[in-house]
């Protein structure tokens, strides 16, 4: 059975202390929270597969139930990293290569999302200009971009990327603005007053007090794209896990599609759990 | 020296904030000379001004008329040559207390190593008695001790003149007494040229030199200059026996009195 919160298990909280555990109440409670906290999702698990598995002996029903899933997609999931050459390859690798997309387009997103945030937040006349554009182009669909970019870079790759790009910086850029619009005028005084100026600013005023808005977009963003990718990587093909689930569906293998979709699932939740992580060691704790 | 007595020089202030209905005729023409080494406390009640003043002499805020000089050079912007002492402290929470202290070390003395900049900020954080906190984020300090933080930052930039709006005004009444003491002490050593704004009399009456007295805005301006004659050092417990005390404080609280709706006068 698999845990879909695995962070909140520390092998360490499950070996603990056998010393004196029987009396102390903070202790058992404690314990007994811990135990909640991850049996209740293994018991929430069980009782949706049964379900599920329920569901899929109905007749005329064409979803397969969990254990047929796992019978027959056995191979991918107990080799992700299997090669047999071409586009036969294990779940990990396709994983692998949205990865990189995402992580390319995403880069390149938060960079100028970043740097054309921060211009708008300090620069009135450019906010004014640019937000209402900004507003508008940011409610498109990031699919609805793809033929536009595929008849720009000509070739399916750099215009998954481009896709990613333009769905995760609109996040990036709002937030940042709006961030840095709202540094506290105390800041900004001490700043003036001290001669806080260019990269010293930069380093100790700015980025410190926007930090928490520019994160917030950095963590919006990348669920976005991961979003993107998928539907981005059915269109354009190849290798990558949005490719993967349309050619299974091509070849009737639903087994392999939900195998694929419960893995694109737990990516993206480590995704966001890793923006998040980054923020907590990076971003500004304001006490 | 003829410089002296108006090292510090404002002259014919206006203030008008806003246009159009939202106009506000702040301050009214006023004139102001602060020689150096003195300690001028202006007083009055809430909105009458005193802060905006405060922020045009910073270069924090621009007089709609009227100029403004330090040393003979005109303000046009706010300089290391004026630190502030903000009310609301206004540390940087994300850095230690020596850090914030060094921030403005680093732009006076670039030159510096860092290691020597740290030592500088550490002998301001030792002056306001923080050494065992330099390495706390403000977050972790009361509010004296943030205040603290805030003069030694202000002190340690080696300013011409010292500006502090409502330093202690956040403080609780013993808080504020020790911080006072502090301050005078800190002062006495170093006489910098000051300008503080206060609703304390008590406050006033025992740090200053002269008190400025302002009336009610809009149209604001100086009502009043009080010259405080007691004699330097100073000790609390003999000033509040002495008639001179007595017959100042007596001056200031009927004027803020009669001036005043009432709300805001001295503790």
């Amino acid at each position: 059975m698999m845990l879909l919160n695995p962070q909140s298990v520390s092998p360490k909280t499950l070996v603990s202390g056998e010393d004196n555990e029987d009396l102390d109440p903070e202790k058992i409670a404690r314990r007994r929270r811990m135990a909640q906290t991850i049996l209740l999702p293994i018991l929430a698990i069980f009782f949706l597969g049964l379900m599920w598995e329920a569901y899929s002996h109905r007749p005329g029903v064409t979803l397969p139930g969990p254990v047929q899933t796992v019978t027959e997609s056995w191979d991918y999931i107990a080799h992700p990293f299997f090669d047999h050459g071409a586009n036969d390859v294990g779940l990990g690798w396709q994983l692998l290569s949205s990865l990189e997309r995402v992580g390319t387009g995403y880069a390149l997103a938060a960079f100028f999302g970043v740097a054309i945030g921060i211009l708008l937040g300090k620069s009135v006349m450019a906010y004014r200009a640019f937000d209402p554009i900004f507003q508008v182009l940011r409610t498109i669909p990031p699919l609805a971009w793809l033929p536009l970019s595929l008849a720009t870079f000509n070739r399916a790759d750099p215009s998954a990327v481009f896709v990613i790009f333009i769905t995760a910086i609109w996040p990036i850029i709002i937030n940042t603005s709006v961030g840095v619009m709202r540094i506290p005028r105390d800041y900004e005084n001490v700043a003036q007053v001290y001669r806080i100026t260019g990269p010293r600013y930069f380093f100790r005023v700015l980025m410190p007090a926007a930090s928490p808005y520019i994160f917030t977009g950095l963590r919006i963003a990348i669920g976005m794209a991961w979003l993107a990718i998928v539907a981005a990587e059915m269109l354009t093909g190849g290798v990558g896990i949005g490719f993967f689930i349309w050619d299974s569906w091509n070849s009737s293998k639903l087994p392999d599609i939900i195998v694929s979709v419960v893995y694109v699932g737990m990516v993206g939740l480590v995704l966001d759990r890793a923006v998040a992580t980054l923020a907590r060691v990076f971003g500004t704790r304001l006490d | 020296m003829e410089s002296s007595s108006n090292f510090v020089s404002m002259r014919g202030i206006h203030q008008i904030f806003g246009g159009g209905k939202s106009r506000y005729y702040a301050l009214e023409n006023v004139d102001l000379d602060i020689a150096q080494g003195e300690f001028v406390s202006i007083i009055g009640h809430s909105g009458c001004g005193k802060s905006t003043l405060l922020n045009i002499l910073a270069g924090l805020t621009s007089p709609t008329l009227g100029s403004v000089s330090v040393n003979g050079r005109e303000v046009t912007q706010p300089g290391l040559d004026r630190a502030v002492v903000f009310q609301s402290h206004s540390l940087l929470p994300w850095m230690t207390v020596v850090d914030n202290v060094r921030i403005g070390i680093d732009s006076v003395h670039p030159e510096w190593t860092v290691a020597r900049r740290h030592e500088e900020a550490m002998r301001f954080v030792e002056m306001v008695h923080l050494g065992a906190h330099a390495k706390k984020k403000p977050g972790e300090l009361s509010g004296g001790m943030k205040q603290r933080v805030g003069i030694a930052r202000a002190f340690a930039v080696d300013p011409a003149v010292l500006l502090m709006d409502e330093p202690f005004g956040a403080l609780d009444a013993l808080t504020r007494g020790s911080m006072q003491d502090e301050l005078m002490t800190i002062w006495e050593n170093s006489r910098k040229t000051v300008m503080m704004i206060t609703h304390d009399v008590d406050e006033a009456i025992f740090l200053s030199d002269r008190i400025v007295l302002m009336s009610n805005g809009p149209r604001a301006g100086i009502a009043e200059m009080v010259s405080v004659t007691i004699p330097r050092p100073r000790n609390r417990e003999e000033l509040i026996e002495s008639s001179e005390y007595i017959e100042l404080r007596k001056r200031l609280m009927h004027y803020l009195i009669e001036t005043g709706h009432g709300l805001k006068a001295a503790a």
